[in-house]
This record gives C-alpha cells, structure tokens and sequence, in this order.
C-alpha cells in the first residue's frame, strides 16, 4: 500500500533562526498556569459515554466546572440502541 | 459512539478550529450481512487505504458531494463469524460508518457498523490524561474541598496541547503583543521555525515559554523565511492570547 503518513507519525525537526531570552515577568509556562488561567486556557481529553449526543456531555462539562463557555473538537454521534445514531444539529 | 473527546473551556474554545482539521483513529466492530472468506475481507479492507471517495451520509452536516478522504491505514485486528474488529486512523471529516458500509458493498453482501470508539483526536489519545464524566465530577470537587491544584492538573491540559501536531513557529517577547492585536508577523521577531513548512500550511504561533499566542496561514516555506531577513511571512488567523499579556513594545 501507498504510504501516506499519520500526522501523528510525522517528526519535525525545530530550527533556529535567531537565539532570544523570555523575560519571566510576563506570561507563564503552559504547564504552570496558576488558577483560575488553568480553567480558563484549559482543555479536558473526556472519555464520551455513549448514550447523550457531544453537544450533551459539553453542556454537562460546563455545568460541572462551572465555567461560561466549552466546545468539542470533533462531534461523535450518540448511540441509541434500537434506533440509528441521531445527530443533534447545533 | 465512545471515546476521545476534546472539550475545550472558556478562551480556550478558540483552539477548536485546530482539532476539527486533525485526523482521528478508531476502532470498531463491522457486522457483515453474509458468509464471506476471512481472505476476501483482509483483502477488501487495503483497498480501502490511501485516498478514498466518499459521500458524506444523508445525515450529515456538509453538503453531499463526494469528496476525497485519506485513509492512513485500515487493519484488521480479528474475525469472529460475521464481526471483524478493525483499526483506522484516518484525515478529518471521514465517515467511518459510511467507510463500513462501502466496503461491505465491495465485497457484495453488505455490512453496516456495530460499535465504534474514537481512541484519537489529532493529539489527543486515549492514554494520556484520559477522564471520564465521573474522574472530571470526583477530581473537581477534590480540587474544591482541598484546594490541591494537582486535582485540576490531573484533567485539565494547557490549550497548547491542541496544537501539538501543527507545525510551530516561535516569537520572541517584543513580537508578541502585536500579533495580539492581529498583526501578521513578521521575519526579525521569528527565534525558531520547525522545519517541513510549506505556504498555506496552517502553523502555530508560540512564545518562547511554549504559550499559544495564534494560528495562522504561512505565506512561505521554512527555507524562505530562514533566508528571509524582512516581510510578512504569516498571515495572523485566529488570535489565541489575550492582548496585554506581553508588553506593548509596537507602535
């Protein structure tokens, strides 16, 4: 088979066009953001349940987390035994 | 269907345009409708690898007019009498159900697709900091009645996370307040650029702390905007920092 490579598989190699230095009085490492910019910039890996529809479980995240907006990246459409998935337009 | 689904909160929802483009992976179950050979059902499953036609199924949001979808790869993991497990990883906007259907078609009896469960989405996988509805509730009022923040850290990841299979460009701190406000960048505030990059490519737009600051639309490959010592080389799409985190340092 032809070969088309995953994204996920392909390497970049980061090269420098001119060396620079961050002042760390402005901005913060992703992986140390404080409360509340944790949330705020945040992002969850959610295992989906399979009953309620994408939309459904990122109401239900907002709700729980208390925060004003969410979205999904890449709707997976609900299974609803006896019928066909039903996708919920936006 | 179950499985990896990225939930982007607050400002971060501005990410979600990067994963709606990125490929998936998943595994399911087909159900064939007939006796088939295990032989002929390998077989008719690597034909369906590389580009593809598809129309997209009555019950879609797009427009319904065949497009072309790549398939990374497609295995099967195991037969069972008329069931077969299979893997596919696949580009965006593919219809595994639809992909299903067609192969059971190709090899005359017909299928249709019994279960399925996303395990990627772009970098997102199902063995890195995966939560269910439960772990997200139990974690999150941990996190209220102790204050321990290593309880959000335990599910929440940083934006950037989102953006890790976009080729990355990295600016320096007097560059970014600018691209803030929209400004394209330009060639003197680039430190580092990931090579491979070609013009059109959508690249991410980092400081050197590793902070999203936006996406955009590279007007010229790596090696050009290496040599380049002046102009605009991406065009700014979507700002992702609010301005005012780095000091103005523009007019």
């Amino acid at each position: 088979m032809e070969g088309i490579k995953a994204p996920w598989d392909v390497k970049r190699e980061l090269l420098t066009k001119s060396e620079d230095e961050t002042d760390p009085n402005y901005g913060c490492n992703p992986e140390e953001r404080p409360y509340p910019d944790l949330i705020r910039f945040g992002i969850i890996n959610l295992d989906k349940p399979p009953g309620p529809s994408s939309h459904e479980v990122t109401a239900w995240v907002k709700r729980i987390l208390n925060i004003e907006h969410a979205g999904h990246g890449g709707t997976l459409e609900p299974n609803l035994l006896g019928r066909v998935g039903v996708e919920i337009p936006r | 269907m179950t499985g990896v689904l990225p939930v982007a909160l607050d400002e971060a929802t501005k990410v979600i345009q990067a994963l709606l483009k990125a490929g998936k992976e998943y595994v399911g179950v087909m159900k064939l409708h007939g006796e088939v050979d295990e032989d002929r059902v390998r077989e008719a499953f690597s034909e369906f690898q590389g580009k593809i036609y598809q129309k997209p199924p009555l019950r879609s949001s797009v427009k319904r007019v065949i497009r072309i979808r790549t398939i990374y790869y497609l295995n099967v993991l195991e037969i069972e009498d008329r069931n077969v497990l299979f893997q596919v990883g696949c580009e965006a906007g593919t219809y595994i159900r639809k992909l299903i259907y067609d192969i059971g078609k190709a090899l005359g009896c017909g299928a249709h697709m019994q279960e399925l469960r996303r395990i990627r989405a772009g970098p997102f996988t199902e063995n890195e900091k995966m939560v269910t509805l439960h772990d997200m509730l139990y974690l999150y009022t941990r996190w209220r009645e102790t204050s321990d923040i290593r309880m959000l850290r335990r599910f929440i990841l940083p934006m950037e996370k989102a953006l890790e299979l976009l080729p990355k460009i990295y600016i320096r701190d007097s560059a970014v307040d600018a691209i803030c406000h929209g400004a394209h960048l330009t060639v003197p505030g680039i430190t580092h650029i990931e090579a491979g990059i070609k013009p059109n490519d959508t690249v991410a737009i980092l400081t050197l702390k590793g902070e999203a600051v936006a996406l955009g639309k590279a007007l010229a490959s790596t090696e050009e905007i290496l040599k380049a010592a002046y102009g605009i080389v991406v065009k700014t799409e979507r700002v992702l920092m609010p301005r005012g985190t780095y000091p103005k340092l523009w007019r």
